[in-house]
């Protein structure tokens, strides 16, 4: 490797990065700049499930461990945010269980976002200590077995989460370029970490777990890492999400979110970070459009529209098809390369090689 | 001694709901490595099925107003049929793709089913009775009130389960869908028929859900677009943790969650006892941790290298 590697060959190589942010921002900006109030706000809650499946792209993508279990760092994540961020009068109301240095303080949001990001990691770190020996269908189910037991917990804990009912008085202060640049630091972040020496030695583990072992792999740990990395950034996405709605409820984060976010990751093709964007992507129009056919598009007079429930019934439809013709999604498990090739001399090749 | 009684019977007749979904649910992992997520919307088909075509919010049954002998087979066929129809339009398609694949298929079919059942029937739950009367209590022993319905669910499943298993052991077909759980390739060389097998599988699997189905309503008398979610996922726990690929399995998986819930129930301090899914699901983990491959090891289960 004596030969300096140019600038263009480090562009090269951050490529597939690229092209994703670059498209993301676009969409964004075109969006934001023809777009009115709703359109917006539609946008941010698709910026924040981007970030969510990125999270997930992480641990599932690089692990191959299908994780039922993300959501529930992101409510870990919406409420350890919440906890910090609300005025000390809606505190004193709703979650009065709270110790008083929080119940009398009030934070910016942003460093408490990065702070819920960081619990949520110490909570996947601490419950992956057990989970991340499981592989296979186990694993799957053991995160699944602990989002519901988290999820039951948060849902009867009402002096800190409001239980049952639900927790109103969240600033509301997440902007599509709020969430834009924590998306954007997510993909960067799981860009870094797939091609890091933790990633690639995870997705030997995820090619063929046996090999990987007998090459010195501590499987358990890398999993471990990924686990963790992963549920630091669902987290974040969690409390950008309680301050886009401004509100809390322990019911946002279930089965519907859990299912929404997974088969944005399947159906974009879960093995690489192209798929979990363009997962989203996709998705998110479809569902946008679907739901603009319920409440109707109007020609002239008439208001034409689809009965109720029948965009959910569309987009599992939909789902349905792109799963049956493109069963490795859309993107089949590829990054989006650079498409020119580069001409090497022979002699470079012989170098590179060496 | 009494309470005691009561409390064995609330567990069984608890796993015996358990068991029924999981064996459903085991079954088609056995032959197909699928881990159906729509098996709980199967449950609520079954139980919507007694109010078509009527969508008022008082619900008035046709179906559900058939005399026992009419009304049970026509539950039991209409969940068969929707079963079918996931096979030919959403299993068969998916026959070669990964385990992942096949799971998020089934969790888009049951989000479709759902959301059918609400914009045909809307999303409020319905009040629903189905022979109410069963729900009366019988005096087994000097003390001891248990509803008759409990006696009855448990016996059902006995029986379903005494009918699956001379099914599996003693016909031509059962033979040959205990081969295909086994090593589905090897059966396929030996020239049993993949998709037929599959097939049976899954209109049992549709049976077992229809059982479930007019059981529960009996039981609750409430219709809900949901109410296959809970059932489902308990069931699907009890066959993981029985050990996934094992029928045996899947019944011991299923009493066992049933009575783990209950127990919880009965003896966690009040205060705690709000949290009792919590530590049903923590047991959960527990038992994956200690044991990977279930209680019950199938011999299929272990992953070849």
């Amino acid at each position: 490797m004596q030969q300096q590697s140019g600038i263009f060959d480090h562009f090269r190589e951050t490529w597939p990065l690229l092209i994703l942010i670059i498209g993301i921002a676009v969409i964004v900006a075109v969006i934001e700049a023809v777009g009115d109030r709703i359109i917006s706000q539609t946008l941010t809650e698709a910026l924040i499930r981007l970030i969510v499946v990125v999270g997930l792209y992480i641990f599932i993508g690089n692990s191959g461990i299908l994780s039922f279990g993300h959501i529930a760092f992101m409510m870990i994540g919406a409420y350890a945010t919440a906890w910090q961020t609300m005025e000390p009068m809606s505190k004193d109301i709703f979650i009065p269980g709270l110790p008083t240095f929080l119940l009398e303080n009030s934070f910016h949001w942003l460093p408490s976002t990065i702070i819920a990001g960081l619990l949520s990691a110490l909570a996947a770190l601490i419950t992956g200590i057990a989970l991340m020996r499981l592989s296979g269908i186990a694993a799957s189910i053991a995160t699944f077995a602990m989002f519901m037991s988290l999820y039951s917990f948060y849902l009867q804990w009402s002096t800190w989460t409001a239980g049952q009912s639900s927790l109103v008085g969240i600033q509301v202060t997440t902007t599509p370029w709020v969430a834009l640049g924590v998306a954007v630091a997510s993909m960067v972040g799981a860009f870094i970490y797939s091609r890091s020496r933790f990633g690639l030695a995870l997705r030997s583990s995820r090619e063929d777990e046996v090999a990987a072992k007998a090459a010195g792999v501590n499987v358990t740990m890398q999993r471990l890492i990924a686990f963790t990395i992963s549920a630091f950034f669902v987290g974040m996405a969690g409390g950008l999400y309680g301050h886009f709605l401004g509100l809390l409820t322990v019911d946002t984060f279930y089965l519907g979110t859990t299912f929404i976010t997974l088969s944005m990751l399947v159906v974009g093709g879960m093995q690489s970070l192209a798929g979990a964007v363009i997962g989203v992507t996709v998705m998110s129009f479809l569902i946008e459009f679907l739901r603009k056919s319920e409440s109707g598009f109007t020609f002239g007079d008439v208001t034409v529209g689809l009965p109720a429930n029948s965009s959910e019934v569309g987009l599992g439809v939909v789902m349905l098809l792109i799963l049956i013709f493109r069963p490795s999604g859309l993107t089949r498990g590829l990054e989006i390369h650079w498409p020119f090739r580069p001409k090497l001399k022979a002699t470079e090749v012989t170098q590179r090689q060496s | 001694m009494a309470y005691g009684f009561q409390v064995l019977i609330d567990a069984l007749s608890l796993g015996s709901f358990y068991a029924l979904a999981a064996l459903g649910i085991g079954l088609l992992f056995g032959v197909l490595r699928l881990i159906n997520f729509a098996h709980g919307d199967f449950i609520t088909i079954g139980a919507y099925a007694l109010i078509v075509p009527s969508a008022a919010t008082q619900a008035t049954l046709l179906i559900g107003g058939f005399h026992p002998l009419f009304l049970i087979p026509s539950i039991v066929g209409i969940v068969i049929v929707v079963a079918l129809i996931s096979e030919f339009a959403v299993f068969r398609p998916l026959r070669n793709a990964s385990p992942a694949t096949l799971m998020i298929g089934s969790f888009a079919l049951g989000y479709i089913m759902q959301n059918l059942v609400i914009m045909i029937f809307g999303g409020r739950p319905k009040a629903v009775g189905l022979w109410s009367d069963l729900n009366l209590g019988v005096q087994i022993i000097e003390g001891v009130q248990v509803p008759q319905l409990q006696l009855i669910i448990i016996s059902v499943t006995l029986a379903l389960m005494v009918l699956l298993v001379v099914f599996l052991k003693r016909t031509k077909y059962g033979v040959h869908m205990r081969a295909a759980a086994e090593d589905f390739r090897m059966a396929r060389m030996l020239g049993v028929q993949a998709n037929r097998v599959i097939m049976l599988a899954v209109a049992i699997s549709g049976m077992l859900a229809s059982a479930v189905s007019l059981l529960f309503v009996v039981q609750t008398g409430i219709l809900d677009f949901r109410m296959g979610v809970p059932l489902m996922l308990f069931a699907f726990i009890a066959t993981v943790i029985g050990g996934m690929g094992s029928l045996v399995g899947a019944v011991v998986g299923g009493f066992t969650v049933g009575a783990v819930s209950i127990l919880l129930q009965t003896f966690l301090p009040s205060e705690l006892r709000v949290f009792r899914d919590v530590f049903v699901f923590a047991f959960v983990i527990l038992v994956l941790v200690l044991r990977p491959q279930g209680l019950v090891v199938s011999r299929s289960a272990k992953e070849r290298v």
